[in-house]
């Protein structure tokens, strides 16, 4: 269909030849333009960092401290102990929505639309904008670790390598997984309602509030399935120094399995997100009505 | 033939059963500022998506230096600049580091990039305020930037959507200025959508659309003269434009009609046209006792004019058409 019509013989003198710059240049260009973009626009919010950490913190301590006495099978760090590793995933989910809403909110502030004419190709666009969350979801994913004597886990015995290994790549999946969702989402409306159907739930049947032994043989049978229960376990493994107390993880999963689920989960998730952002954006243009006006 | 630096044949586009656009054809010659001029719903804004690389055509073709084109490859985007209705800026950022953002995302080298953001930022008097962010931008400032940004990576076409909507008079005369300005400049090519009659004299060529199809292609000059308007546009305002409209068609022989007014909530106006209008005022005064009419009106034959004659319905609306 596209060259259907017969090409023009006409003697049209050739175009200007300015020099264009190749493929790769223009990849690498989109992608660090984009997360240098995220990641100005991140410090400039403090509030965003206030926000992503201090529910999560609050959260910890009042659950933790509340659910203390009735959870003793727990371990010896206590529910504050258990509960930490699956608060640092959340504060991971926290700031991936967070920073793939801003997708919905580009479409509308029109600021997507020069990102898509762009020549760079649309993984460009996927990869920058994952990338820039993942960075910010693991800067402060990491800042939450630095509690974790509060919560009975010495910084010098935590193994450092896979507890940040594990939460960089949650974050990437996450992220991309967020970003996926926000490119067919029209509203932050939306967003929230999946939000709270989707991702919120996968969150709390990954073993982070309650081990897969309390929620009888359902919940074992659920985390085996669900990615970011890995992620939580090696979390808890990594924290622990690499050794996981038998009941605590993901039945069955070793520290390698963990960690190979959490790299499959980025993966398949970028892939998602990919294949999501090649059909055209869910609106090509903001509404007219939205947005920037003196 | 002048050298063309883009063409369009026999494109149509469909949202599903809906067509709204069929075979639309227009070539776009370098240098020269080319108008797509249609109301709201004509199809400027699905033809913009496909020259602008974010929609592919379903039937016909894009041809650039004559060779069929997909609008959505890399090489053609990348010699393309687009300013989108709606200012694509991030607000959070400042002046310059929008600039600095588009340019890197075109593959602007570094240096060259610093050296070009500067010679733009003097160039649109945005200097002193290029670390502002540009939420505190007026409205113009962002349509000044939004250009200056879409040209550092100097695109052999410049596509503009609805250039000076929702800006004031005095910004829109001003990005004009400088859209001519840069045209002399360095041979740039602009095509650009509007539904404004006045703003489209200001362009060189015209395509006319209506309902998704080409009415009328040529200069303003050409097209005005092409709708046969039979002279100049005399307006009639008054009470009952009915018993007005016949009453001056009997008395002087003209055809005269109610219509429905450009501007919304306006009252109804007759109008007719006749050749050396001027001549005829004072025998419209006379055919009237005082106070009867509260203006009348003689003017040229205008784009908006030859717009309603060619379609049979004005720009300003989908559907004000020509009232009985």
């Amino acid at each position: 269909m596209s060259a259907s019509t017969s090409t023009s013989t006409r003697d049209t003198p050739a175009p200007r030849d300015i020099p264009r710059p190749g493929a790769v240049r223009l990849t690498t260009a989109a992608i660090t333009t984009l997360v240098a973009r995220d990641l100005l626009r991140f410090v400039r919010q403090p509030s965003r960092i206030v926000g992503a950490l201090s529910q999560p913190l609050l959260l910890w301590l009042v659950i933790g401290s509340g659910y203390g006495g009735t959870m003793r099978s727990a371990g010896e760090a206590g529910y504050l102990g258990y509960f930490f590793p699956g608060v640092v995933a959340m504060v991971v989910l926290f700031t991936a929505i967070f920073s793939t809403m801003s997708v919905i909110e580009d479409r509308h502030a029109g600021f997507l639309q020069a990102v898509l004419v762009a020549p760079a190709p649309r993984l460009a666009l996927v990869l920058g904008k994952t990338l820039g969350g993942t960075l910010i979801a693991l800067f402060q994913g990491g800042l939450f670790l630095l509690l974790s004597p509060w919560a009975g886990f010495p910084l010098g015995s935590v193994h450092w390598p896979a507890a940040l290994a594990t939460l960089a790549l949650l974050s990437l999946g996450l992220t991309a997984l967020g970003f996926a969702l926000a490119w067919a989402i029209d509203s932050t409306q939306g967003y929230h309602a999946v939000m709270s159907v989707l991702l919120m739930p996968l969150w709390i049947v990954s073993g982070a509030m309650f081990p897969a032994a309390k929620g009888g043989g359902w919940l074992a049978t659920v985390m085996t399935w669900n990615p970011v229960a890995y992620g939580v376990a090696g979390l808890r493994r990594a924290l622990a120094g690499g050794d996981l107390a038998p009941g605590l993880g993901v039945p069955g999963a070793t520290a390698a399995r963990e960690l190979i689920v959490c790299a499959g989960f980025a993966v398949g998730c970028i892939a998602l997100a990919a294949l999501a952002s090649s059909a055209p954006s869910r609106r090509g243009r903001p509404a007219r009505t939205s947005g920037a006006k003196p | 033939m002048a050298d063309v630096v883009l063409e369009a044949r026999g494109v149509g586009y469909s949202y599903g059963a809906r067509a709204v656009l069929s075979e639309v054809s227009f070539a776009v010659r370098r240098g020269e500022i080319f108008g797509l001029l249609g109301p709201n719903g004509a199809g400027k804004s699905t033809l913009f998506g496909i020259l602008s690389g974010l929609l592919s055509p379903r039937t016909g073709a894009l041809l650039a230096g004559g060779q069929p084109v997909d609008p959505r490859s890399r090489a053609y985007r990348a010699r393309l600049g687009v300013v989108f209705q709606q200012p694509s800026l991030d607000l959070k950022l400042s002046g310059r580091e929008n600039l600095q953002l588009g340019a890197s995302l075109y593959g602007v080298p570094r240096g060259l990039a610093r050296e070009r953001i500067e010679r733009a930022l003097a160039l649109t008097e945005l200097g002193e305020r290029a670390r502002d962010k540009v939420e505190k931008y007026s409205g113009g400032m962002r349509r000044r930037l939004e250009l200056a940004r879409v040209l550092l990576h100097e695109p052999e076409l410049l596509i503009m959507d609805e250039p000076t909507q929702g800006l004031d008079l005095a910004s829109a005369r001003r990005l004009w200025r400088h859209l001519g300005e840069l045209r002399a400049e360095r041979a740039l090519t602009i095509l650009l959508t509007t539904h404004d009659p006045i703003e489209a004299e200001s362009a060189d060529r015209l395509l006319i659309l209506d309902q998704g199809r080409v009415v009328a292609e040529g200069s303003p000059a050409e097209l005005t003269a092409r709708a046969d308007l039979g002279g100049d546009i005399i307006t009639v305002e008054g009470d009952d434009p009915a018993a007005l409209a016949s009453a001056l068609s009997a008395g002087l022989g003209v055809s005269a009609k109610v219509t429905e007014p450009e501007t919304p909530n306006a009252a109804p106006v007759v109008t007719f046209t006749a050749p050396r209008g001027h001549e005829l005022v004072p025998r419209v005064v006379e055919l009237f006792p005082a106070g009867r009419l509260r203006a009348v009106q003689v003017r040229p034959p205008s784009l908006g004019d030859a717009f309603l004659r060619l379609t049979g319905r004005t720009l300003a609306g989908d559907s004000a058409g020509v009232a009985a």
